[in-house]
Formats: structure tokens, sequence, C-alpha cells
């Protein structure tokens, strides 16, 4: 983590994008779902490619639990490419030459916008658990305030995965007007029960890991490093599938010819695992972790419009294209279909396509040829339809 | 999308079809295939075209093209569309794979002021030859399938289909019927002939109470 609270504007030499930060709720207060209003509050995030002189080519990529604004430049904390590095930047499909991109760290994250690690002003100390319990429209609206801040009254794309999908539904929900087209790819459009349950388990392995200090770990020179590397361990095998888990590993042992009767990682994808979690708590900040999660399980979108979801998308002018993979059982083909069925019924333009993919959920983040090419095809029917020509981006 | 589908040379029935259709307007084709003929509207005659198609491969050709297509099914998708929604909803060579067909039908004309509906004529002469001398079921040109592997489970004749839109008080506005060399012949201009020569067969609907 070392990104702090207040950092100023500065640019990435090696990489193709910009990261910025900026302080955003300086005229008027973000008012969260829960009450609590932000002013004067940081908001970091990155920029790819250049605003056009119309300012018609934006592309909001919302990014999900774990991710954060380093979508395409390799990550400053662990030194990898960005989470969605295949997708994004120059010649790539969301084309930098083409697209102003802009993906910006969520509320309550821990990559420099206002979150639990930060400072909280009145008191000096890290937020921690005085931090507000925020909700994914909270995210979403703190992200059209940096879009006041830049000056885009409208973007041409808000695309994102898993808990990135929810935020791009509620951007539809919240701000039509300013969304031209919007790409929710493995969401839904509520957490589930079974999606609630896996994060309590995680939430719980934090709060019991002794170092986490009833969430004051940052005052007292801790970090519940055993327990958030848990949550990410089971968080983690629901991104994946039975197959791609059996092809990657199946019952291989782990540079050993016979198992040892112990509790050692014996097999391949325990050491996986333990491999996953180890690292992530490197760059992620567990009181972050509850945050986020709590946020997904109290997004249900059809709540405000008294349960039916087709109310949050009225009259609205957005063209949808919704994406599911066939093994994602987090996010599984059903919702997405939920959100197809509320989209009809409020006759809005929508494309659905379900994709052939045995790599579970994370299969938005890996190369899945018959994603991009009906993402793409999206993507240039859009521009045709609008009449938007942001050159051919070669 | 230049050149994706030849659009001058739609399949004959597509291309009656299309010439039902007055330009703009919203326009919903339920099992539109790989999307020739919904791209073939879009771009000759302007309308605001969407797509329900049941193959995966079919729905990413076409979201793949630029065209505004779903994953779905005619039996239980268009329950969710709004009343009056379209302009137009086209069904063409897929009334008779439908588990429900009268549903579908009376479904369409509740969220489009048109329904355009073609289908093979089951009571084609070459069907009927096939199955009184041959005594199998017919396997022909508009109808390409063994009993067995057929999806075409709710077959009917020209003078069948009639009888069901008068049944549920729909008006046909037009009627064409295709021979097996793809000469069109007004339906209504001899009811029992175009049952007979007619290998396929383009309906277009509206309900009583809407006037043109």
């Amino acid at each position: 983590m070392t990104a702090p609270p207040d950092q100023t504007v500065a640019t990435l030499a090696n990489g193709p994008g910009s990261t910025e930060s900026t302080r955003l709720g300086l005229t008027a207060p973000l008012r969260l779902d829960c009450g609590v209003e932000f002013s004067d509050f940081p908001v970091a995030y990155q920029t790819y490619g250049a605003l056009n002189a119309d300012k018609s080519n934006a592309v909001l990529i919302c990014h999900a639990l774990s991710g954060d604004q380093y979508v395409g430049d390799t990550h400053p904390d662990t030194g990898k490419p960005g989470w969605w590095s295949l997708m994004v930047g120059p010649g790539k499909l969301l084309d930098s030459n083409r697209y102003f991109i802009i993906c910006v760290n969520i509320l309550g994250g821990c990559m420099g916008t206002i979150g639990p690690k930060e400072i909280n002003s009145d008191t000096g100390k890290p937020w921690g658990l005085d931090f507000p319990v925020i909700t994914v429209a909270d995210m979403v609206r703190a992200q059209a305030l940096l879009l006041d801040h830049l000056e885009i009254e409208q973007l041409f794309c808000v695309i994102g995965g898993s808990m990135g999908g929810m935020q791009v539904l509620e951007w539809a929900a919240l701000y039509p007007e300013r969304v031209r087209t919007a790409v929710p790819i493995a969401a839904a459009p509520y957490h589930s029960a079974q999606n609630i349950a896996f994060h309590e388990v995680g939430r719980q392995a934090i709060m019991a890991d002794p170092d986490w200090r009833g969430g004051n770990y940052l005052s007292e020179g801790t970090n519940p490093n055993r327990g958030l590397a848990i949550a990410r361990m089971v968080a983690h095998i629901t991104y994946l599938s039975e197959p791609a888990l059996h092809n990657k590993f199946g019952r291989r042992l782990q540079d050993r010819d016979a198992v040892t009767f112990g509790f050692d990682a014996d097999f391949q994808v325990e050491s996986y695992l333990r491999h996953q979690g180890s690292t992530f708590v490197d760059r992620f900040d567990a009181n972050s972790y509850l945050y986020i999660t709590r946020a997904m399980d109290y997004f249900d979108l059809a709540e405000r419009y008294g349960g039916v979801l087709a109310e949050a998308f009225l009259g609205c002018e957005t063209r949808f294209c919704v994406i599911s993979f066939t093994s994602d059982w987090l996010y599984p083909t059903s919702e997405s279909r939920r959100i197809v069925h509320a989209l009809n019924a409020a006759a809005a333009n929508v494309s659905f396509a379900e994709i052939e993919s045995d790599k579970g959920h994370d299969a938005f983040l890996l190369e899945e040829p018959e994603f991009w090419s009906v993402l793409s095809g999206f993507l240039n029917g859009a521009r045709e339809h609008f009449g938007l020509d942001f050159g051919n981006g070669d | 999308m230049d050149a994706l589908h030849q659009r001058t040379n739609l399949r004959g029935d597509l291309q009656i079809v299309a010439d039902m259709v007055q330009p703009g307007g919203r326009l919903l084709d339920v099992g539109c295939g790989d999307g020739a003929l919904l791209d073939h509207l879009i771009h000759e005659k302007g309308v605001d075209g969407r797509g329900i198609e049941l193959s995966m491969q079919g729905v990413n050709a076409c979201v793949s093209h630029g065209l505004s297509v779903i994953q779905g099914d005619a039996d239980t998708d268009l329950n969710d569309y709004p009343d009056g929604a379209f302009d137009y909803v086209v069904l063409s060579q897929t009334l008779q794979a439908t588990r429900a067909p009268r549903d579908v039908l009376g479904n369409m004309l509740r969220i489009g002021r048109r329904a355009i509906v073609s289908f093979p004529n089951f009571g084609h002469w070459r069907v009927r030859v096939s199955l009184m001398f041959g005594g199998r079921m017919p396997v022909t040109n508009a109808l390409p399938h063994h009993w067995f592997d057929s999806p075409n489970i709710h077959s009917c004749t020209i003078k069948d289909f009639i009888q069901l839109c008068a049944e549920l008080g729909i008006v046909i506005e037009r009627s064409v019927a295709l021979n097996h060399r793809g000469a069109r012949r007004r339906i209504r201009s001899n009811v029992a002939f175009t049952n007979l020569a007619g290998e396929q067969a383009v309906f277009l609907l509206t309900r009583e109470t809407v006037s043109s």
C-alpha cells in the first residue's frame, strides 16, 4: 500500500495510463445511502488515451471487489499486469487510441480513494470501523462527481464485470442520460443468499484473526494477514469452476511424489490457494474487504423500485449488452437473464450473449475470443448507431 | 457492418416479410437466426430492430455484428415485453417449432401492433403425396428433417392457420404463398389452391381493434 491519501497528480513514466488523484465533494457533499456525508474527500483514478473535442469518447471501467484503478498498467505494488490489461490499452479491444478510458478506485477501496484505511480528518487516525457502510449506489454517485470534475457530461460506455457489473446497472438506473451504452458482465441484479453466505465466511475469517484488533490494526501496528488470506482463498474458489480447477490441478501433488500424511500443502490446489491468499494481503486492506463485500451484499437494484426491477430502467435510452459465462456459478446466467427480462419489460435496447467457457466467474478477466468478439461487435454497432467516429484506433 | 450479409439477396420468404414492413418504427424479430433479416430491415427500412434467438451461436454472431439480439425463447421470453412495445413482431419459420404456437401468436399481437408470421405449409402437395403414396412422414425442401430429429413439433397447413387466426380474432391484412420455385401468390385469391401449391406462407396480421 504505497499510495498516500493526499497523492498528488502524477503520471507513470513507463505506462500508457495516467495515474491521477483529486478531491471531490468540495462544493456540495456526497450524501451516502446510510445518511453520512463526505466533503472534500480523495478519489484516485487512472485514465488512458485522450478525451476528444466533443467529449463523446469517454469509457468508464468499473472494477470488481479485488480490483482497482490499475486496469491496464502494471500494478505499482505487485508489479503484475493490470487486471484487464488484456482488454485495455493501445490497439486493444478497449483501445486507448480511440477511447478516453477512466477507471476509478471505488469508494471504500484502498488504493487512494476514501476508505477505511485512509485518515479520518476528524480524528487524525485511520477510519477503521468508524468508516460508514457504503453501497454500490454510493460508489456510482462518487464516480458521477468525478465525471462532473472532469467535465464529462455523457459516457460512451460504462463497462464492468462482477461488482463492476453491479455498478454498471446502478449507472443506468441513476444516470440513464449520462450513459449511451452499458455492459454489465457476469453480474446480477442483486446479491444472492449464496453470495452473501460466502462473503460472510470471508468476513468472519478476518474478524476472527486476533491481529484484526476490532478493526484497529492500523493504529496498533498489526495486520490480520491470516484472516484476510483465508477470506481470499474462499472467494477465489467461487471465482473458478470445478472443470477449471480440475484442468489446472486435478489431484496432482505439489513438489512431492506421495502424500505426507500431514497438513502441509500436499496438493497443488492447496499450494495455489495459499499463494493467492498470501499475495492478496500485500495489496489489500482487510477493513476495505469488509466494507466492499458488505456493499455487494446490500445490492438489490429492484428494492428502490418497489421490487420491480424493470422500473429501474423505464424510459432508459441506453443500449445494453449483457454478457454471462456458462460455468459461472457465482453470478450464473440465470441472474443475467433476470436483468435481460427486466430490460425487455422496460422496452430497453438490449443484447444478451451467454459465452461458453469453463473458466468460471473469472472468465471475464481472461482471453475468451467469443466474449471479445461479442463485445467488439456491440461497441462497433453502437458507434454506428450513434454516428460516432473515434478514428480507426490503429 | 458492411457486406456482413448479402442485403440484396434475402431468402425468398424473408424478402416477402421485408416487403410487408413499413419504414421506421420498432420491430422485434423472434427467432432471428444469424440476423440476416434484422440487418436488412435496420439498414434498408430504418427500423429500430431487436432480435430473440434460441441458439447461442446465432445470438453471438448477431451481437458480434452489432445487432441488438438476446438469447431467448419465443415460448417464454415474449411474456416479459409490455403491451404495444413494437410496431412489428416477426416470426419467420419458427411458429411450427414452438411449444405453444397459439400463445406465441397471441403474445406477438399483444406486444406488437402487427405480426408477420411465415411457416412451411404442411398442406403442400409434395407433403400430401409423400404421406398418401409413400406412407412416410414427408421430407421436403421446406420440411427437410426426419420425423425423429425435426424441431417442427406443431406443423400446420395454410387452412389451419387461417382457422386459428379466426378463432383468436386476428385480422389477416395480407397473405402470400410461395411455391417450390419461389413464385408468389395471394392466398386469399384461392385458399384451397394455395394450400395445395404453396410450399411456404407469409401472413401480415393485426388485432381487430387496431385500425391501419
